[in-house]
């Protein structure tokens, strides 16, 4: 009403009909539009307000994980315990292979070592009535540990005989008991520690011997299972980067090469068009076709080994590939005809009109499509699990070959594993690495459009 | 030009990848898939043998249930096949066959140990004290009323059994791709069913349809993902009543709670002196062809069954598996030695 008021074509005089109708129709438009715009808004609130509950549901439950429970003890590498024979050094005259053998032959022997007893010898100086709790008195720290002390010895065996002091994370439950995520007053036989077990972790916890510290294990160790509180996400991050390699050498060049040829070289007719719909219908095929395709023909016929990223990031090259030419393709159909028209008429071919002309203006565009696509293939299950990466994996992979766990995959094998107290709280942290890298990968693609992008 | 020589360093490295691939076809990592009962203890077992062992890789555990592996496991010979197949449930004569005709002729079958099937509720409901009875009363399709088959009319426990809480039927079992779901109906809609007189007057053939023809109401879920998705049901719906692995209720005593079967409670003592009724051993089945060519298959099998491993006191044993017999040990080590085939 107040814009009518407002309105200077009611004060004009004599209005024609036309603007009658024009007036009479205005507060209907506006209202319409007024609504129009609050509804849009409206989404644009709900779907914000979703996407942060998400998050403050992930981080709440996920930030703790980032640090974990570790108990800081004085390791006495005794030798009385530690006899193992002096490490092999390779002679003059022996090949590099029978080196290796002794090598791995003396490793071994270091490795049956009882570690467990450095350890709780060290936990009986400070838990007085130790002796008489030896189950409880060996769960103390988490069973991988012993591997971290035995490499120690490994790299360096002088260490025997020393005392050293070290940060060991504690078993897994104990973690949970800190933290508060198993209900305390649960009666005993609902609880995972015992009660004694439950005092000495308490009183350990206020003498400052156990403290909460920033977790490197989460980063730099693969996934563990004999020793849960030492499970990592370092096989999986690097089966992805595997992947993802192979995904930037392969589905990249081949991609931006076919959109070029598709754009500037191909003739109109209808294989082309063909090969368009085609592109368009591949981009829409869901993932998961891509990884029975995988299973059946890379694994099944060219006899790839499974679970190794090679395969994932062939299957990923696949899915990748059509989202990276529409990108390209439409990156090079915004590049203004003038530019072309002006290298040809200097006189250059078409090919080098489109390589050192074209192109080059084309590059931002390209590598904001190439980073997207590569950042949906970094999150994508599902076709990873038909072709053997749902697989536990306790090691870090050397090369695409070997068999390896990726981001994704981690998060869900993490959310099946049984010991939930523990891993409800891993699985959000996994989430949030993955969340990380997703975002730092789009805000470089959109950190190069900005700093490249030319407008026409 | 600079363009150039990018693709060209892209040409390389592609060619690199090719080349390195046909390499690659000999593989010296053990491949295992199958149960997701037995994976827990199998991923622990790998990774204490890639730890221990430091002239082996540690072997990579899969899942997708005892069929799937066996499936997997059957495929062929080859090092695009698995070594090792996990199972909750003996192999059954028709996989073995198939396996055959696959070209997969020596099958070494290796029990690593025990394991309970345990009714779990939420720690919050109601008490259970279940009879193989009552479990096929409420899974059934149909039940004996009067002399005659009628579609199953139970809605509520207390309906079955007046000693049953008065809460509604919900019942989440394995998926049939799972080796539990096996050992489930054998061991107690099977038995339970069977103690019903109109059921021993069928003849043997139907009444074995019988006794396992489930409900379509959806009273009873079938799960085909592992534990969690269960324990998720659980925690969803009060009054759902779950079918867990013994080890996997032990990971989560403050969550769930047992219900007892013939009124004997699931633990490591009722289970191996055999008073718990639901009971079953485990296995992997070992790959004959590939022991020699895989490096580290056999050592892994023995490893597996080794004392330190899987006997009182061990690793698996605190994660839940119970201990094979000291006799049993020696007899399946023996056998693993001599690769003795199915």
């Amino acid at each position: 009403m107040t814009i009518i008021a407002e309105n200077p074509i009611k004060t004009v005089v004599h209005p024609s009909l036309v603007q009658q109708k024009v007036v009479a129709s205005l507060s209907r438009r506006h209202r319409k539009e007024k609504l129009f715009r609050r509804t849009g808004l409206l989404a644009v609130l709900i779907s914000l307000a979703l996407v942060a509950v998400l998050f403050i549901n992930i981080f709440s439950k996920g930030m703790p994980a980032f640090w974990q429970s570790a108990i800081t003890l004085d390791i006495y590498f005794d030798p009385k315990i530690i006899k193992i024979p002096e490490k092999p050094q390779q002679q003059a005259d022996e090949s590099e292979n029978d080196f290796r053998q002794r090598y791995l032959a003396w490793q071994t022997e270091v490795g049956f070592v009882n570690f467990n007893r450095l350890i709780t010898d060290s936990l009986q100086k400070i838990l007085p009535d130790a002796t008489k709790h030896r189950r409880d008195l060996a769960r103390v720290v988490t069973s991988g540990e012993r591997f971290a002390l035995r490499d120690m010895v490994v790299a360096d065996p002088a260490i025997i005989g020393q005392t050293r002091t070290l940060h060991l994370l504690t078993d897994a439950n104990i973690d949970v008991w800190l933290k508060g995520n198993i209900d305390r007053s649960l009666p005993d036989e609902q609880q995972q520690l015992s009660p004694k077990m439950r005092q000495w972790v308490d009183q350990l916890a206020a003498d400052g011997v156990i403290q909460n510290r920033f977790s490197l294990a989460l980063f730099m160790n693969p996934d563990s299972r004999s020793s849960l509180a030492s499970a990592g996400l370092a096989g999986a991050f690097m089966g992805s980067f595997y992947m993802m390699l192979v995904v930037i050498l392969l589905a990249v060049p081949m991609g931006v090469a076919a959109a070029i040829y598709l754009e500037e070289f191909a003739p109109r007719n209808k294989i082309t068009d063909l090969v368009e719909v085609n592109i368009n219908n591949l981009a829409a095929v869901p993932s998961i076709v891509f990884g029975l395709l995988g299973a059946s023909v890379l694994i099944g016929w060219f006899n790839l080994p499974m679970s190794a990223p090679i395969v994932g990031g062939l299957v990923l090259s696949l899915m990748t590939l059509p989202t990276v030419i529409i990108a390209t393709r439409s990156t090079l159909k915004a590049i203004p005809p003038s530019i072309r028209q002006a290298a040809l008429g200097l006189g250059a071919s078409k090919m080098q009109a489109i390589f050192h002309h074209v192109l080059p203006l084309a590059i931002p565009g390209i590598l904001t499509g190439a980073i997207l696509g590569v950042a949906q293939a970094l999150g994508e299950t599902a076709p990873l699990l038909l072709i053997g990466m749902k697989s536990f994996v306790a090691s870090i992979p050397a090369s695409p070959f070997e068999q390896a766990s990726a981001l994704p995959v981690q998060i869900y094998l993490w959310q099946g594993n049984e010991l939930r107290n523990f891993f409800e709280a891993r699985t959000s942290a996994a989430i949030i690495v993955l969340l990380m890298m997703m975002i730092s990968l789009n805000g470089l693609a959109i950190w190069l459009r900005k700093k490249y992008e030319k407008r026409w | 030009m600079k363009l150039n020589k990018i693709s060209n360093l892209l040409l390389a490295a592609g060619m690199t990848l090719i080349a390195s691939a046909a390499q690659a076809q000999s593989r010296d990592t053990i491949q295992i898939a199958g149960s997701s009962t037995v994976l827990p203890f199998s991923s622990v077992v790998a990774e204490e043998f890639g730890n221990n062992f430091a002239q082996f890789r540690t072997p990579v555990v899969g899942s997708g249930g005892s069929s799937g592996g066996l499936r997997q496991f059957c495929q062929g010979v080859g090092a695009n096949t698995i070594d090792v197949a996990n199972s909750s449930r003996k192999i059954r004569p028709n996989e073995v066959e198939a396996c055959k005709a696959n070209g997969v002729k020596e099958i070494i079958e290796v029990k690593i140990g025990y394991d309970g099937i345990v009714f779990a509720s939420r720690v919050d409901a109601a008490v259970f004290k279940l009879e193989p009875q009552h479990v096929f009363l409420a899974q059934a399709a149909q039940v004996p009323q009067n002399g005659k088959m009628v579609a199953n009319p139970y809605t509520r426990w207390n309906q079955i059994d007046k000693a049953l809480p008065d809460q509604e039927i919900l019942l989440a079992i394995p998926g049939s791709n799972h080796g539990t779901r096996e050992v489930y109906e054998e061991k107690v809609v099977v038995p339970g069913c069977k103690t019903l007189a109109e059921v021993k007057a069928l003849a043997k053939d139907d009444a074995g349809k019988f006794c396992t023809a489930m409900r379509t109401d959806g009273r009873v879920v079938e799960i085909a993902g592992d534990y969690t998705e269960t324990l998720a049901r659980l925690q969803a719906q009060k009054d759902a009543v779950g079918v867990f692995g013994l080890s996997f209720y032990e990971a989560n005593r403050d969550r769930i709670k047992v219900a007892t079967v013939s009124g004997v409670e699931p633990n490591l003592d009722t289970i191996i002196s055999g008073e718990y009724p639901v009971s079953r051993p485990l296995y992997i089945y070992v790959k004959g062809a590939h022991i020699g060519v895989i490096p580290g298959l056999q050592e892994y099998a023995l490893f597996h069954v080794s004392e330190g491993m899987s006997g009182f006191g061990s690793v698996l044993e605190s994660a839940g598996l119970i201990p094979l017999a000291d006799d049993e040990r020696a007899e399946i080590t023996q056998a693993i030695r001599q690769k003795a085939s199915l």
